[in-house]
């Protein structure tokens, strides 16, 4: 009783709005755009325009997901858009193409395909895990280097052309329809889903969050923290890889360069939402709002007919406003908590 | 050669009637302090007693506070610690905030480099340096880099750097704890010195032999208001230990001596065998048996900190090895070494715990994968910190409030209490009772040696010789890396434990 009394004393209202500002910003930074694009575009407030955002959000959700494992125990992954490009070639490379693909392939069912593609994506995740907990190359350059390497698996397979043809049941959730909602919607709140599960309620979720709000007293407290990190890294290699998959079937084409937006769009959607860069603090629920944040941002310009070269720089100054919310959060926060 | 009687002396600072809250609680209440020319003042209390919050808000850290500070009789309000600087006030911090990277006369021009044409003027800052450096009596290369002197140089050099930015008042924060006995000499010469020059000194610390070894006056705090000011000549360590804790009678040799009850007999739980790191552990051997709490003295820098990390699996040893349960043990890391029974408290919190969590986060971190393989157990969670924090009379009694709200010593006992859901093998505490105030350290004391009671065979470290006739049943002491002695059985003074580190 007298401890709750006293917490409400000492807390306050700025305790409570350090403590909450990375959750709320980005929920009325959502509003904001929802309600000033309503106003602008009558097309904008509908529910196919609504699907329309979330279609085009289902594949950098997936990524995201992995990512926020990722930032949240402050670490980066640099290659995830790299890594969903080499994985949806890599399934392309393995499926039967029509003639007029000059790719050379080696066609094998669609089941085994998915598998083997899935377990390649898990080995790139691997070696970054390796390079990082190991090896000891900071997670910036060794991902970096791993984004390198799957932009060239991604031209050796490819060697310039386009691949069209996937497996069907990748055709079926990336590109194809549930009663009218797209599939990558559904399989993205899927992800959502499991990875809000993991995070809170897993002794894996808690320890990410640990790791990433201390990792020295994770390690003084028994953790293994190398074992975490190394999973988170292979965790969002796996997303990227499952994203790519998708994606190339929802673009409907695989070839170089497919990917190249994916990368920021995915950082900034978990930066955007408010998951700290600095770990520790965040989650899926404020992936999902970065997401939204980014997919209204991007709709809404493009229905109000800006200029699109305009466009670009308002993406960016969109991000750093979210980078100064971010880092100025963790301030105080510190100086408060 | 003793002092003038300070009463004569005009104050140099006054602070009157001054009040402190933070959302509504007083940290200070109706305080009066004065400081006068050429004075060593003590300040003592208990944690959280309001002399930090006092020397904050001299030093310009806080801006906002009730009451009035005077300095030369006039009325001054600092916005910042540059405001108080500039009126000659400037605070050394506990935290040595030197670069080690950098040289030593880099260190001392931190940020004010003397340059010319926007280039730094090097033979000119070393000189300065040099000059500055000497005239604390230390002799000391300006190009040295600082990393590579004694915790006990540094902070004399990081002294130095507000005593030439023309401080006029000093406030030192604990600034013997980390020093060994040579350097605490050191130390007091140079305050003395400053003494002489007519500057006044504030002296904040929990190590009362320093205090009234080197001050003029003493003033005690508790719970937020001031209890006495008095000469150091009528004050005694046990009057000072009773003001401190509001209480009569205190063992006041609590800590000087101690009776070894060490037991060949009982069962050997962990062995070491000439251990080193190849680096400042050179070899190292040590029986921790059952039921018995071994004690590893030592002054900073002897080695004591690597032996620790290297029992919990922090870092790898080069050389010798570790036997659990007459067994060879390697451990890949602190995982594997919590996994084998053993249980570690480092020295610093910091490294401990998690400051924006909740309590019961960090009690439970260490035991989630007894509580449940995959998913958590929240109530199972609640309960087992509940309980601990019950048993360890943690304040506030609430495990749901974030850890950093909680006093040092509360924090310790958290600390101690992520370990005791199911009983170590080996408990290993390095520094268990640093900078925690009279009551906590008794708790802490009471729960280790409850520990011991239970059969958990318990590795005590420390550089202070108190914590180490307190709570030891043997000891080793440790110097440069290896065994320089060992007590079994018997009487042994601190006197003991000093001349063999």
């Amino acid at each position: 009783m007298t401890a709750s009394v006293e917490l409400a004393g000492k807390g306050g209202v700025k305790r409570f709005l350090a403590e909450q500002m990375r959750n709320i910003a980005p929920v009325f930074t959502l509003i904001a755009l929802i309600v000033f694009f309503a106003t602008q575009s009558p097309v904008f407030f509908s529910v196919a325009n609504g699907l329309n955002i979330l279609a085009n959000a289902s594949i950098t959700g997936i990524i995201a997901v992995g990512l926020t494992f990722v930032i949240l125990t402050a670490e980066i992954d640099l290659s995830v858009a790299a890594i969903a490009n080499a994985i949806g070639i890599t399934m392309a490379f393995m499926t039967a193409q029509p003639d007029y693909v000059n790719i050379a392939t080696i066609p094998l069912p669609g089941f085994i395909a998915i598998i083997l593609t899935l377990l390649a994506a898990f080995g790139l995740g691997s070696i970054t895990a390796f390079g990082v907990t190991r090896i000891g190359i900071p997670s910036f350059i060794m991902t970096l280097a791993m984004m390198q390497i799957a932009n060239g698996i991604s031209a050796l397979l490819v060697r310039g052309q386009i691949a069209y043809i996937f497996p069907d049941f990748i055709t079926t959730i990336g590109a194809g329809n549930f009663y009218g909602l797209r599939w990558s919607i559904i399989v993205c709140i899927g992800f959502f889903i499991v990875a809000h599960l993991v995070l809170t309620y897993t002794r894996f979720g808690r320890y990410v969050y640990m790791v990433g709000g201390n990792r020295e007293a994770a390690e003084y407290s028994g953790v293994n923290v190398r074992l975490i990190i190394a999973s988170v890294m292979v965790i969002s290699a796996v997303c990227s890889g499952i994203a790519g998959m998708m994606g190339v079937a929802y673009f409907g084409s695989a070839q170089q360069n497919g990917f190249d937006d994916f990368l920021l769009t995915a950082i900034a959607a978990v930066v955007v939402g408010g998951t700290s860069l600095f770990g520790g603090r965040g989650g899926i629920g404020n992936t999902i709002i970065g997401l939204l944040v980014l997919g209204v941002l991007n709709n809404g310009l493009d229905l109000i007919n800006i200029d699109s070269f305009l466009k670009i720089l308002i993406r960016g100054l969109i991000l750093l406003i979210a980078l100064v919310i971010n880092v100025y959060a963790q301030k105080l926060k510190e100086s408060t908590g | 050669m003793a002092p003038p009687a300070q009463d004569e002396k005009v104050p140099l600072l006054e602070m009157k009637q001054v009040t402190k809250k933070f959302g509504g609680i007083a940290a200070l209440r109706d305080v009066d302090f004065s400081i006068t020319t050429g004075e060593i003042h003590g300040l003592v209390g208990e944690n959280g007693a309001g002399k930090s919050t006092l020397m904050k808000i001299i030093a310009g850290v806080y801006a906002g506070f009730e009451g009035e500070m005077l300095v030369q009789g006039r009325p001054v309000h600092f916005r910042s610690a540059a405001d108080a600087l500039a009126a000659g006030i400037g605070m050394v911090h506990q935290e040595l905030s030197t670069v080690p990277d950098l040289t030593v006369a880099e260190n001392v021009f931190l940020g004010t480099q003397p340059v010319r044409a926007g280039v730094v003027n090097w033979r000119r800052m070393n000189a300065q340096a040099k000059a500055q450096i000497a005239s604390l009596g230390l002799d000391i290369d300006p190009a040295t880099r600082m990393g590579a002197l004694p915790v006990g140089l540094q902070q004399l050099i990081e002294l130095s750097r507000v005593l030439f930015s023309g401080a006029r008042i000093i406030i030192l924060d604990e600034p013997t704890s980390a020093l060994s006995p040579p350097e605490v000499e050191r130390l007091f010469t140079v305050l003395r010195r400053l003494r002489a020059e007519g500057r006044s000194i504030v002296f904040i610390s929990h190590f009362l032999d320093d205090v009234l070894a080197i001050s003029d006056r003493v003033t005690v705090f508790r719970n937020g208001a001031k209890v006495i000011t008095e000469q150091t000549a009528n004050l005694t360590k046990d009057s000072v230990i009773s003001h401190m804790i509001g209480r009569g009678s205190v063992d006041m040799h609590m800590g000087e001596s101690a009776e070894l009850t060490g037991d060949d007999t009982r069962p050997v739980v962990m062995s070491v065998e000439s251990v080193g790191d190849g680096r400042a552990l050179r070899d190292v051997s040590l029986t921790l048996r059952q039921g018995e709490i071994t004690g590893v003295y030592g002054f900073m820098g002897c080695g004591q900190i690597e032996l620790s990390r290297a029992l919990f699996g922090k870092i790898r040893l080069k050389t010798g090895r570790m036997l659990l349960e007459g067994r060879p043990v390697r451990f890949g890391s602190t995982a594997a070494a919590r996994a084998a029974g053993i249980a570690y408290v480092p020295e610093s919190r910091r490294m401990m715990l998690f400051r924006t969590e909740p309590v019961y986060k960090n009690i439970s971190i260490a035991i989630l994968d007894r509580i449940g393989r995959i998913f958590l157990k929240p109530k199972a969670e609640r309960a087992i910190s509940t309980t601990h924090a019950k048993d360890l009379q943690i304040r506030p009694p609430t495990t749901d409030i974030v850890l950093g709200n909680l006093s040092g010593g509360n924090q310790q006992k958290v600390a101690l209490a992520k370990w005791l859901t199911h009983l170590p093998r080996v408990l290993i505490l390095s520094e268990p009772t640093r900078g925690m105030d009279v009551g906590a350290k008794e708790d802490v004391i009471r729960i280790v040696k409850s520990l011991r009671d239970r059969g958990v065979a318990i590795l005590v470290l420390s550089t202070e010789p108190e914590t180490i006739l307190t709570l030891a049943d043997r000891v080793t002491v440790m110097r440069k890396g290896t065994v320089a002695k060992e007590f079994a059985r018997g009487h042994i003074e601190k006197a003991d434990l000093l001349s063999q580190a």
